[in-house]
């Protein structure tokens, strides 16, 4: 500390001034904003400020009353890869006490998700078995096992003090001369300029660019403000005119001691963690005490604005009074599950929360700059066992350079303006509070703040009996009940799923749908699809680029083209029309296209000669594909729509059932077929006509569940973050094209050292040899299952990454239930015998195709027909 | 009209809280035009007269309830609301308006039993009064020991208040030219009540600061009636008996136990604070050390007490000990308003702590930005070299 | 031993205290509740008492509904029965209080009335002594030590002790009693979780305290205090700092 010497400032705001300048300024000294500071400065920056209102070590934020463990089990790859990075660094910082964890199941329904869960830990190469009551009452004497059905243990679950990582992570960048620290330094404002928004734009950055920061001692310019505040977040960015959607919510925490038993063990923690998942609690011993988490409770969202400042809140501003009255309907079962320890009589509550979180409307981080003002960056949302992680990943990013962690999913940008609403962000938060610890199908769809987004015929749809799935808030139809009259058509060829897993969420009148689509024609509502015009005269240069594909094609061609990073990573999956010479129009799924348009809008040219305009609310999409689908659509225009008139891979405008069109042949189900354009306001007549003029043809209506899985499967097509992430590259997903173009794009030097070398992994289409389960049910995998050999080992390629299934469906054209996985080089033969495991069980499959020939229709006939 | 204080005493004289109390009936005495008068138990040399003239205070009554000695808060509440209903020689004085002593154990005892016993409101813990009119005062007390300050009006005769001694500016206080007056002992200019009702900080503060000196004047008119600092000599002190009634003395305080070794805390010139900063029990070695050299008494924060680090009777604060020492050194205290609702009676208040944005920073005179448990062995060293060896 | 406590709702605050716009109370929007300090201590104490003498501990509030909150926590700690003197919210000040607590409990054979010294929000000083003299019993006040001998007639007594300017005084009463006491008569235990447990299924007697006298004191407004502004002078930061600290010790007249 330096030395001070002379009269203190006025009030709290005793300390050191600010320093005029920063290279960036960090907001929040918690678990993220140390781990940020600590790698931005270890990646060269220097002139780093870390501000935070409250004292260190503990400024009062969520850090501060963590409970501080880890389980290392994620579904999500990205939350686990970036819970793994951090406990690697809280390990280098020696913080972390290896502990071992256990969630027991009271239900067989939960003895199922734990086998899921076993299963999921070994794709991840997670440790993790499968505990009967009593091997878990061996590990943790105090539990009653007549109360549970069995475990899962996770040897490598610990526990952490991330107080002091943080503190030496920040003393480490303070020490190395890179950062100063403003402690008990208050931020009253965020300066940006206006004016700074460069021509053409998207559209959604209304903001401005910040300048600099307001603190209570003193101002500091700078380029780069980083909100890593928690709970706090929006009121940070709300200074700046961003949204952060976070929302606080209360976790509400006991502490219960002495406990006899602790007091006779050394150190922290000497028994695993226990979660009892189906009563939504864990405990967790921290010394001489056992901590009882809940999220049981009703969920208790917190505005950010009643947050109480650090001189109001009895304990801390983040650790709100106790309400014992949303706590005590537990007590009955953490008694139940430990009664001889937590029924002692001489055991007290002697610390007791409600303990502010952060959650998202999807759970994940939210890391990234905001879209709404440039520099302005927000690292928030991230519990104890991402945060370092989270830091380092926000560095990597701000420092130029490609995250190596894929963090696309907890990108700020991914969400829509409806989605960065107070009255979503609340909503999903207190759907999801309950789930925390819940058994979630990985189609699970959300409930709340629907319906939001509906395409012109969905009332069409909704009589048709449409099951409608969400995506980005639009309501799509995944399967129409009213298909149900193909069921007896189809039955020797659907794909019944009798085990209640898989059968959630999904119908056999997908498979149905496939197959009379295959027979005839169906039409399929893509509403959902974002459409993004780049035009002007940089426009070609722009989305050169951007794209691998070359784009500088006569207009009237339609491009299916991959984004890369700097690093060779996937960084979008899209196509891209040719409208004019001038103008492209990139069309892409609902799910990425915020994430997108900032990618786009981020590389366009400062000068202004390209600009980005979000049409997608202005265009709706009508897909219209089979074998029938050129007779359909001939029957609405005079236009030729012939094989030689409108080949496949070209766009144009056409004129039907008197709506000018713009038809673009392309197909993502491997059929002939056109994607249509029209103007919001007259898809409603255009579904009328094409359904029509269908009837004649056995024209159906088509949900998703054939557009995005099986359809999309047969043909081996590859999805945007299911296939194509950050961590492989175009070779490996048989997407390398024979040739480069010559200009440059972003990726392009790491994509030609890719072509340079053998793949060290490859993107396999695999099936599905034998179905049925020890108890002869037959079973069928879902997506994210280890892929296993001969040794049954899982599978591991030299870049040590593990293959898993990255997507899973029906193939009723093929009879086969298909997956995708990335096989090591070594194991990528087209027959080659391998096992997939699923709830715990080895299903026999072989490897289908290597690379990325259909499995269906192998020549593409259908497609170019 | 006459102010009536009660005053506490101690082998020396009055106790320093009493002190503060007639300092404040003095300023509301002298601003309503009343006379100040003076009631303490126990013979009548028990207070010495230049503490009262030094406060305008020519009236003392040195009261003697009937029946066996010591302590009986009954028979004490008995005997003043007897005096204060009818004075036995008003001199002058007219009959008792305000009853006031000082927010202590007994003080705050006796006064509520005047309550009882008359039926009247008692305002506690007050830190302004002025008079608003016949039988009504405005008076500014505190809530939550301090953190909040209500300002309210008391319709009553006589008026019974007690005083928050350890917020009004001490006894023995000589404002210099540039001292504040302690936090909020007279509330702001602009606060209710209006502003000619607020004594200014030189009015509630003991006119005459030297004892014994001088008269000198407050502003504002000085009506014939109203008490002025005097000498000695001009203080007349009665002895009054008064009956109390049997059951009064039932509950009387029997012989002290023995005074406990070590300095007390309440008393101690010096007090060595530790906080959560000390780290546990053993942290504690160090503040004792330091607090013998300084012939002091330790003292600590809820924290402390809570966490059981250190024995209640060490705790300073709204719900322990409220201290007056010269010197109060908080080490490793972050200064949360209830640790200085204990401890603001200090005259002086050195900080030592890690954060030099923690509260007790801004609160104190002094501070030293650090870690404890480097300073205070270096200063432990430091004191004990100068004593002349270790 | 029928032992009565009576407690008092009130929020639980941190170094600042809000308040509402109109100044007229504290604002709770943010705030978790408990009783006084003091009054956990006498809830303790009762609870020991009874634990070592027998009979129950009957815990007592006026307050709004919501303060069955706090009735419950104090079930928790060992208390047997509660009753609640229900209101509508509007502060009754200390001579009300005391008019309500007297009713509840004259006729319910209490052989001692516990309180806290006084409450942590009002802090009025005076409620137990109030209802002692309705009551017509012997109380004593700021007790922080406490010694029960249960008997009938004139054999029940306590003692009860305090500190008075560092030695100990002592007070013997015949029972009944009313006392109230402070912090630091004990530490107070911590709810264990089967006593919440009993704390959530136990009844809560509800009585109508009727309507409140009027006060002599009348409350204007409440305020915060100013914060006064830091006029300390920093002495240097860590050993380095000691000279010029013993130099102001020194100044100060402190040093032997």
């Amino acid at each position: 500390m330096s030395d001070i010497v002379g009269q203190a400032a006025a009030a709290a705001g005793a300390g050191p001034g600010a320093p005029a300048r920063a290279r960036a300024v960090i907001i929040g000294a918690g678990i993220v904003g140390n781990s940020l500071a600590y790698h931005l400065a270890r990646l060269g920056w220097r002139d780093l400020v870390l501000v935070d209102k409250g004292p260190m070590p503990n400024p009062g934020g969520s850090t501060g009353h963590a409970s501080n463990f880890i389980f290392p089990i994620e579904y999500s790859k990205m939350m686990m890869e970036l819970t793994r990075d951090s406990t690697e660094q809280y390990k280098q910082l020696g913080v972390f006490t290896e502990s071992g964890g256990i969630e027991v199941a009271r239900t067989p329904e939960r003895m199922t998700e734990l086998r899921r869960r076993c299963t999921q830990a070994r794709a991840w190469q997670i440790p993790a078995e499968l505990l009967s009551p009593a091997q878990v009452r061996a590990l943790v004497p105090y539990l009653d096992e007549r109360v549970i059905l069995g475990g899962a243990y996770f040897p490598t679950v610990g526990v952490v003090d991330s107080l002091r990582a943080g503190t030496l992570m920040r003393e480490q960048a303070e020490g190395s001369g890179a950062l100063t620290v403003l402690a008990g330094a208050e931020i009253t404002g965020i300066v940006t300029d206006p004016d700074a928004s460069r021509a053409g734009r998207f559209d959604g950055r209304t903001g401005g660019r910040v300048t600099g920061v307001r603190t209570t001692r003193g101002d500091i310019e700078t380029d780069l403000v980083a909100i890593c505040c928690g709970v706090w977040s929006p009121r940070l960015a709300r200074m700046a005119g961003a949204r952060i959607p976070l929302t606080p919510v209360v976790h509400q925490m006991i502490s219960v001691g002495p406990i006899e038993l602790f007091e006779k063990s050394p150190g922290e923690i000497s028994y695993p963690i226990v979660r009892d998942v189906d009563a939504n609690m864990y405990e967790r011993q921290h010394g001489g005490d056992m901590e009882v988490g809940s999220y049981a409770h009703r969920p208790i969202i917190v505005d950010p604005d009643a947050i109480p400042s650090i001189e109001q809140a009895a304990l801390s501003p983040t650790e709100l009074p106790f309400t014992a009255e949303d706590f005590d309907p537990q007590l009955a079962q953490a008694l139940e599950l430990m009664p001889g320890l937590l029924g002692d009589e001489r055991a007290g509550i002697r610390y007791a929360i409600n303990g502010l979180i952060s959650m998202t409307p999807d759970g994940h981080p939210v890391i990234g700059e905001t879209p709404e003002v440039a520099g302005l960056w927000s690292v928030a949302a991230s519990w104890i066992k991402e945060g370092p992680g989270c830091g380092r990943a926000a560095a990597e990013w701000m420092t130029g350079g490609v995250p190596e962690i894929d963090i696309h999913e907890a990108d700020v940008s991914r969400f829509y303006p409806h989605q960065r609403t107070t009255a979503h962000v609340t909503a999903r938060a207190r759907e999801g509070f309950n789930k925390m610890y819940g058994i979630v199908h990985p189609a699970e769809q959300w409930e709340s703040g629907r319906p939001l987004r509906r395409g012109p015929a969905y009332d069409r749809e909704r009589a048709l009996g449409a099951v409608f799935f969400e995506t980005a808030g639009w309501e799509r139809p995944h399967w129409y009940e009213s298909n149900a009259a193909l069921l007896e058509r189809y039955e020797e060829r659907l794909m019944r799923r009798p085990g209640e897993w898989e059968s959630r969420w999904w119908s056999p009148i997908i498979n149905a749908e496939h197959l009379a689509m295959r027979d005839n024609a169906g039409l399929v509502d893509l509403s959902a699809f974002a459409v993004l015009d780049i035009t002007g005269p940089g426009a070609l240069d722009a989305v050169q680029r951007l794209a691998v594909a070359q784009m500088d094609v006569r207009p009237g061609r339609v491009v299916y083209t991959s984004l890369l990073d700097e690093a060779g990573g996937f960084r979008g999956d899209l196509t891209i029309m040719r409208l004019g010479a001038h103008a492209f129009r990139v069309v892409t799924g609902g799910a990425t296209g915020m994430m997108d348009a900032k990618w786009i809008s981020d590389h366009l040219p400062d000068d202004g000669t390209a600009t980005l305009a979000d049409v997608t609310s202005a265009w709706t999409t009508l897909g219209l594909w089979g074998p029938k689908a050129r007779e359909i659509l001939a029957r609405l225009t005079a236009d030729d729509v012939s094989g030689q008139g409108f080949p496949f891979g070209t766009c144009r405008p056409i004129e039907a059932a008197g709506i000018t069109v713009l038809a673009s042949r392309i197909s993502y189900v491997g059929e002939l077929g056109w994607e249509l354009y029209v103007p919001a306001e007259q898809g409603a007549a255009l579904w009328d006509a094409l359904w029509e003029a269908g009837q004649p043809s056995g024209l159906v209506p088509v949900g998703i569940g054939v557009y995005g899985t099986t359809g999309r499967l047969e043909k081996g097509y590859r999805a945007f973050g299911n296939e194509l992430t950050a961590e492989y590259n175009l070779v490996e997903a048989g997407l390398a094209r024979p040739t480069v173009k010559s200009g440059d794009f972003i990726g392009k030097a790491a994509y030609l050292a890719q072509r340079e070398r053998p793949p060290a992994a490859v993107l396999c289409t695999l099936t599905v040899d034998d179905h049925r389960s020890a108890s002869g049910e037959p079973r069928y995998m879902l997506g994210g299952e280890p892929v296993l050999g001969p040794d049954g080992q899982v599978l591991t390629d030299a870049r040590g990454r593990t293959s898993y299934v990255t997507s899973a469906g029906s193939g009723p054209s093929v009879g086969k239930h298909i997956l995708l996985a990335y096989l090591p080089a070594g194991q990528a033969r087209e027959g080659n015998r391998l096992a997939v495991e699923y709830l715990g069980e080895r299903y026999p499959v072989t490897v289908a195709v290597v690379g990325a020939r259909p499995l269906f229709d192998p020549g593409n006939e259908r497609v170019r027909a | 009209m006459t102010v009536l204080c009660l005053i506490e005493t101690e082998p020396g004289g009055a106790s320093e809280a009493s002190l503060r109390a007639l300092g404040m009936a003095a300023g509301l005495a002298e601003r309503s035009g009343e006379a100040l008068a003076a009631a303490w138990f126990g013979p009548p040399g028990a207070v010495p007269p230049g503490d009262l003239a030094a406060r305008g205070t020519r009236l003392g009554y040195a009261l003697a309830p009937a029946g066996p000695g010591g302590y009986a808060p009954r028979a004490w509440a008995r005997a003043l609301v007897h005096l204060s209903a009818r004075l036995p020689d008003g001199a002058g004085a007219g009959p008792v308006s305000a009853v006031m002593a000082a927010a202590t154990d007994r003080g705050s005892e006796v006064l509520a039993h005047a309550g009882a016993i008359t039926g009247l409101p008692v305002a506690a813990n007050c830190v302004a009064v002025t008079r608003a009119g016949p039988g009504e005062l405005r008076l500014t007390r505190q809530r939550w020991a301090g953190s909040l300050l209500e300002d309210a009006v008391l319709r009553a005769s006589p008026a019974l208040l007690t005083v928050a001694a350890d917020a009004v500016p001490p006894a023995d206080a000589v404002p210099p030219a540039d001292a504040v007056p302690p936090a909020d002992a007279v509330p702001p200019a602009d606060a209710v009540p209006p502003a000619d009702a607020v004594p200014p900080a030189d009015a509630v503060r003991p006119a005459g600061a030297v004892r014994g000196a001088g008269p000198s004047r407050g502003p504002g008119a000085q009506p014939e009636a109203a008490p002025a600092p005097g000498t000695a000599e001009s203080v007349r002190v009665q002895v009054v008996e008064q009956a109390v009634e049997a059951a009064d003395l039932a509950v009387r305080a029997s012989e002290s136990e023995q005074r406990r070794d070590g300095v007390s805390l309440a008393t101690a010139r010096v007090v060595v604070g530790g906080g959560r900063g000390v780290g546990g029990p053993e942290g504690f070695a160090v503040l004792e050390e330091l607090a013998s050299l300084l012939g002091g008494a330790v003292g600590v924060s809820r924290v402390v007490t809570s966490q059981g680090w250190r024995p209640h009777n060490q705790q300073v604060g709204q719900t322990g000990t409220k201290i007056t020492p010269d010197v109060y050194l908080a080490c490793g205290i972050s200064g949360a308003i209830q640790h200085m609702a204990g401890c603001q009676g200090a005259k002086t208040i050195i900080a030592v702590n890690t954060d030099p944005g923690a509260p007790i920073v801004a609160k104190a005179d002094y501070a030293v930005i650090g870690d404890l448990h480097e300073v205070l062995p270096a200063l432990v060293a430091a004191l004990r070299e100068r004593a002349g060896g270790p | 031993m029928e032992v009565c406590v009576c407690v008092k709702r009130v929020p639980m605050v941190g170094g600042a205290i809000a308040l509402t716009p109109d100044g007229q109370a504290v604002d709770t929007s943010m705030s978790g509740f408990t009783v006084s300090p003091h009054e956990e201590c006498a809830v303790e104490e009762a609870v020991r008492i009874t634990e070592r003498h027998g009979g129950t501990v009957t815990v007592l509030t006026l307050g709004p509904p919501e303060a069955e909150q706090q009735l419950r926590d104090m079930l928790a700690l060992g208390a047997g029965r509660a009753v609640l003197l229900a209101t509508d919210g509007t502060e009754r000040g200390p001579v009300a209080t005391a008019a309500a607590i007297t009713a509840a409990v004259r006729d319910r054979g209490f052989d001692l009335l516990l309180f806290g010294n006084e409450a942590a929000d009002t802090g009025g000083y005076q409620v137990p002594v109030r209802v002692a003299h309705a009551l017509g019993l012997p109380c004593v006040t700021g007790i922080k030590r406490l010694e029960v001998t249960p008997g009938a007639g004139a054999a029940g007594r306590l003692v009860a002790g305090r500190e008075y300017r560092g030695s100990l005084e002592s007070f013997e009463l015949p029972l009944p009693a009313v006392v109230s006491v402070k912090e630091g008569i004990n530490l107070p235990r911590y709810p264990s979780l089967p006593g919440r447990l009993r704390a959530r299924r136990a009844s809560v007697e509800v009585l109508d305290p009727g309507p409140a006298p009027a006060e002599g004191l009348r409350t204007e407004r409440l305020r915060v205090p100013r914060a006064p502004a830091s006029r300390a002078r920093v002495l240097g930061s860590g050993a380095g700092a000691v000279p010029a600290l013993v130099r102001v010790l020194d100044d100060l007249g402190v040093l032997r």
